[in-house]
């Protein structure tokens, strides 16, 4: 579709955000920006227990407190005769649902588990009063890690679901899986431990409730990347107010990872409040709170197991994963580490058999869900660790293994032993422009001379596949989703030419109104400075699922496409009328419509737009206006890969591992805005960096969470990380009409292996074949001495 | 993220500060509140006042007056760090404000609420006490002058009375043939020094070291002086082999370990950084 028009060179260029100038001159209107007439502030009291019996609340204390105007319980919600409910949106064979009410009733299960709730007409006496609160507890064990859960004997989370196993979860063929095993020349055999991630989106989640007690309406302003689950979930589940009267409007959202996808029941306490007073009621997390309660990302232990051919050829895939979900079970927590995980498992390589078994378990922690990138980093960084492990004992160089594994550029589409079909692909070409860029031939020389002089270098690569643009709506259905994952777009031509452009996405820092209007401009040749582009409110765009494993561009910008389509199709009606032509004859381009031949007989989109609002001389059976609506439900996932390059110097008096030089290629297809891509790239590494060096969620014996603060937990800081290098290759995708894939995750994706790939290689002369992130300088240290 | 309710004051003399400290039990000094304001925040503190030490002028400034450098307690980190008198007095003390925290808090934190507030991880403790730094303190009873081994008592508890207020830092200036360092290795969450080491040394007219001092941040609950490898450096040549030698037997009593690092890695910690900042203060001095 580029090339067509006089906005064509506008799809593919980097033009900047046209969000930023608000955003970072603080213009920008975030949830808790807001206010209105008579509000007041929520906050809600958590327990201090991993797990404890709830004996009783004695709230007279706060409630006495001058402005506090109400202190609630579960009984009290419970009485009000709403369902209460946070439910789980995807469902797994025998799964183990536990009733998850808005406020623990009788038992806290995690430190953070909400208890009570006061409403105060400001936001400090809303938070003195917690401290008024007195709960009698009857504190029990709890149990933070995911294996020891399953264990007999283990404090149990939910008494109705045994060893705290949630759900039992296979794929792939054990059978043959076990025979490439017997066969094997080689087996590499690794214990992995995927450490467990707080999402930390700047903006903590946020709820502004405004309930019209008169028409039955709820405005809910909410930090949300999908206002259309959120909305559902909130009618079904929690409130019962009927769909239509509620409107979830997503402000600026300042970031999210995905822990903005997920229903939590804060949101819905705030706008249940609001149905009790009559009023606008506000709730802001504190940072404390985001810790305690954001759903965390990661959190597997793992055995896992690669079985080679006397050529280095893979010829098996075991893994075995204990998947922590927390507390409960979280909106899309079951397909984690199961459908975006075990079916990664073949990587980027022509695996014949591979079996992969999960136990879902839950542990008294923060529920666990999708966090950038969702099931996909962990699954990447099991076989990528275990393709340099399978390296390490065949002998066979890193690179070099990859390459006799490699699905063959000629062998798509590809169907892998875990249920997915790969669409496209040139995973050799990635590695060579990698490894050409990192200059890895040399770099192995410059090893070797370092490790002469007692400095120890280390390269890793991470050649990775990811499977996101969710998604086939009837494929996410046939495996338990509750949701659809098609996209709506609606694309408005005005009278005079301008356009107005509604997506079902929500975008929270990706920059989709640069990059939609990016696609509008190409698709219909007029200015882009002429399109608008507005998301994030479900009273005005028709259902959308929102914006989360990299499926905006592919879906949401794919029915942006189909739309304007469907505008230009019916500009083209009309603009034949005008010219009196037949429709095939004319030619669009520039944004005007002429007859092959005589571009001087024109009529432009904007003749055509005025046209078709005056509807004076109209071709008969056309209605008037200009504009169409699009529900674009893809055929496929869409598979973006490439290969990332870390490189590190260890030090050997202290442990300290600098990350020198960090390397993508990725093929994410074509390519909307270069510089939006690298930015995304960036982000995305620097977040797997902090996985893989930094970030840890610590729990202690008690399950209580010592890694509270931003004192304790390590967010990568600019000064951590080199600068970065990126380039492409660009293999389109076949399946929709812009031949985009996604790129908010593949960093993320990639990263973690890339760098712990390299921490290995420099440890290689230690004897150390694997380490478990975060990779600290003493964990470095106590593996060199 | 929301504080209790407190009472401020705002004094315009020591004098009047002291008074409102000694009358108000629950009282807190806020300097640059980049310590205190965070903690009540977090409910961990909640003072019923607070007294805003902030705009007396007798705690502001930067003095050099017969080899001595003084350093009113109010005087930002940011201040030190740029100062060409603390540069040339006393250049880990410069060295080691500019590692704290971010440009942000540099503008903001102060000397003396980082001395007073005597957090074993922060960079200033090493520093004053391998400086041999005076810290003069007045209170109710008048004005007294505490040496800086003799200020850092236990973690976060100083020698200062409830109702004294650091006033200023006093250091002598250094010696013909000083060299200094402040070697850092931050923790990746806070900043906050995992391991700090402040060494200063002195060569004489025949090269040998004649002084010499290593101190720690972040290894045990207050900052501490290594002074076993400082005895055994004087008379050295400062030689690498000298000074890896006399740090190699460092052994800090009470290490302390949390979640990040060990008491033990701590320990070997130490050692590396400790030789890092001896080998760039030799190479100064």
């Amino acid at each position: 579709m580029a090339g067509e028009s006089n906005g064509a060179g506008v799809f593919g260029s980097s033009i900047r955000r046209r969000e930023d100038p608000e955003l970072i001159t603080g213009r920008a209107k975030y949830t808790d920006d807001l206010q209105l007439p008579n509000m007041a502030y929520c906050t809600i009291l958590r327990s201090d227990y991993a797990h404890a019996k709830i004996n009783s609340i004695d709230a007279s204390a706060a409630e006495a407190l001058d402005g506090v105007i109400a202190v609630y319980t579960a009984s009290d919600i419970a009485d009000s005769g709403v369902p209460g409910g946070i439910p789980v949106g995807w469902l797994l064979p025998d799964m183990v649902i536990p009733e998850h009410f808005m406020l623990a009733k009788d038992t806290t299960r995690y430190v953070g588990d909400g208890v009570a709730i006061v409403v105060a007409d400001d936001l400090y006496t809303a938070h003195d009063a917690l401290e008024l609160i007195y709960v009698d507890y009857d504190p029990r064990d709890g149990v933070a890690d995911p294996k020891k859960a399953t264990e007999d004997g283990a404090p149990l989370v939910h008494d109705e679901a045994p060893n705290n196993i949630a759900f039992d979860w296979e794929i792939g063929d054990k059978e043959s899986t076990d025979a490439a095993f017997a066969n094997a020349a080689h087996v590499a055999s690794l214990d992995i431990v995927n450490n467990r991630l707080i999402p930390n989106a700047m903006e903590p989640r946020a709820a502004l409730a405004d309930y019209n007690s008169i028409t039955g309406e709820l405005v809910l302003y909410m930090t949300t990347q999908n206002p259309h689950i959120h909305r559902l979930l909130i009618s079904l589940a929690s409130l019962g107010l009927p769909e239509h009267k509620i409107r979830v409007i997503a402000p600026e959202v300042g970031g999210g990872f995905g822990s903005k996808i997920h229903h939590y029941a804060d949101e819905a306490i705030a706008a249940w409040a609001s149905m009790q007073l009559g009023r606008p009621v506000k709730w802001t997390a504190t940072r404390t709170e985001t810790y305690l309660t954001d759903a965390h990302g990661r959190d597997h232990v793992t055995h896992a197991e690669m079985a080679v051919d006397a050529n280095g050829k893979f010829i098996g895939l075991r893994v075995d994963t204990y998947a922590a979900m927390g507390a409960y079970l979280s909106t899309f927590a079951p397909a984690v580490p199961t459908y975006l995980y075990g079916t990664l498992m073949s990587g980027e390589y022509d695996l014949p058999a591979i079996h992969c078994h999960v136990y879902g378990v839950f542990t008294h922690t923060v529920p666990v869900d999708a966090y950038r990138g969702a099931g996909r980093p962990e699954a990447t960084f099991v076989v990528e660790r275990l393709v340099d492990e399978a390296a390490r004992v065949t002998g066979l160089d890193p690179a070099e293994i990859r390459r006799r594994n490699f699905v063959a550029p000629d062998n798509f589409p590809f169907q892998t032993q875990v249920a997915l079909a790969y669409d496209s692909g040139n995973y050799e070409g990635a590695l060579d422009k990698a490894l050409e860029e990192i200059g890895y031939a040399d770099f192995r020389s410059e090893q070797a001379a370092a490790r002469e002089q007692g400095r120890y270098l280390g390269i890793g690569l991470s050649t990775y596949i990811e499977a996101c643009g969710l998604a086939p709506s009837a494929v996410v259905g046939s495996l338990g989703a509750q949701a659809g994952q098609w996209e709506s777009a609606v694309v408005r031509v005005h009278a005079t030419g301008k356009v107005t452009v509604y997506s079902g996405c929500s975008g929270h820092g990706q920059g989709h109104e640069t990059t939609y209007a990016q696609i509008v401009a190409s698709a219909l040749g007029v200015p882009y400075e002429d399109i608008d582009v507005i998301e994030g409110d479900s009273g005005v765009m028709p259902h959308g699922w929102g914006t989360y494993g990299s499926r905006s561009a592919a879906t949401g910008g794919s029915a942006i496409a189909s739309a304007a389509e469907k505008v230009v199709d019916k500009a083209r009606t009309i603009a034949a009328h005008l010219l009196e032509a037949a429709e095939e004859d004319l030619e669009f381009e520039d944004g005007s419509f002429f007859v092959k031949g005589s571009p001087d007989q024109a009529q432009s989109l904007p003749d055509v737009a005025l046209q078709a609002y005056l509807a004076h001389n109209l071709p008969k059976g056309i209605e008037p206006a200009l504009e169409a609506t699009s529900f674009y439900d893809p055929e496929n996932f869409v598979f973006p890969f490439g290969t990332h390059i870390a490189v590190v110097e260890v030090c050997a008096n202290t442990g300290n591992v600098e990350l020198q030089r960090y390397l993508a290629v990725d093929d994410v297809g074509n390519v909307i805005n270069p510089m939006i891509v690298d930015g995304q790239v960036h982000g995305g590494i620097a977040q797997g960096v902090g996985q893989s060096l930094y970030e840890t969620a610590v729990y202690d014996e008690g399950a209580n969470l010592l890694s509270g603060t931003m004192l304790d937990y390590a967010v990568p800081k600019a000064h951590f990380l080199p600068s970065f290098e990126t380039d492409r290759t660009v293999t389109p995708c076949p399946h929709n009409p812009l031949g985009v894939k996604g790129v908010g995750e593949a960093g993320t994706i990639a990263s973690p292996a890339a760098v712990v790939n390299a921490v290995v290689d420099a440890l290689s002369p230690f004897g150390v074949n694997h380490i478990d992130m975060p990779v600290t300088s003493e964990k470095v240290w106590n593996a060199m001495n | 993220m929301y504080p209790s309710k407190f009472d401020y004051h705002r004094p315009s003399s020591v004098q009047e500060a002291v008074q409102i400290l000694s009358s108000n039990p629950d009282a807190k000094v806020l300097a640059g509140g980049h310590s205190l304001i965070p903690v009540m925040k977090l409910r961990l503190a909640a003072p019923a006042a607070l007294v805003d030490i902030g705009r007396i002028d007798a705690l502001q400034g930067i003095s050099r007056s017969n080899g001595s450098l003084s350093i009113g307690a109010c005087v930002t980190y940011n201040e030190i760090a740029n100062s060409a008198d603390v540069q040339a007095a006393a250049p880990v003390l410069a060295e080691a404000a500019g590692q704290i925290g971010d440009r942000q808090v540099r503008y903001r934190g102060t000397i003396g609420g980082n001395l007073s507030h005597a957090d074993p991880a922060s960079d200033l403790p090493a520093a004053a006490l391998a400086l041999g730094a005076t810290l003069h303190v007045t209170g109710t009873g008048g004005s007294r002058s505490v040496s800086a081994s003799d200020f850092f008592v236990d973690l976060m508890m100083t020698a200062l009375q409830p109702d004294e207020i650091l006033t200023s830092v006093e250091i002598e200036a250094a010696a013909a043939g000083t060299g200094s360092a402040y070697v850092k290795f931050e923790h990746p969450a806070s900043g906050y020094a995992l391991c700090g080491a402040a060494a200063v040394v002195t060569r004489g007219a025949g090269g040998s070291c004649t002084a010499a001092s290593l101190c720690f941040n972040g290894v045990s609950s207050t900052a501490v002086s290594a002074s076993d490898v400082a005895s055994s450096l004087v008379g050295s040549d400062l030689s690498d082999d000298a000074i890896v030698s006399a740090v190699s037997g460092l052994s800090i009593p009470d290490a302390t370990g949390d979640m990040f690092a060990s008491a033990g890695y701590r320990q070997e910690l130490a050692k590396s950084i400790g030789i890092q900042a001896l080998l760039a203060a030799r190479d100064r001095a």
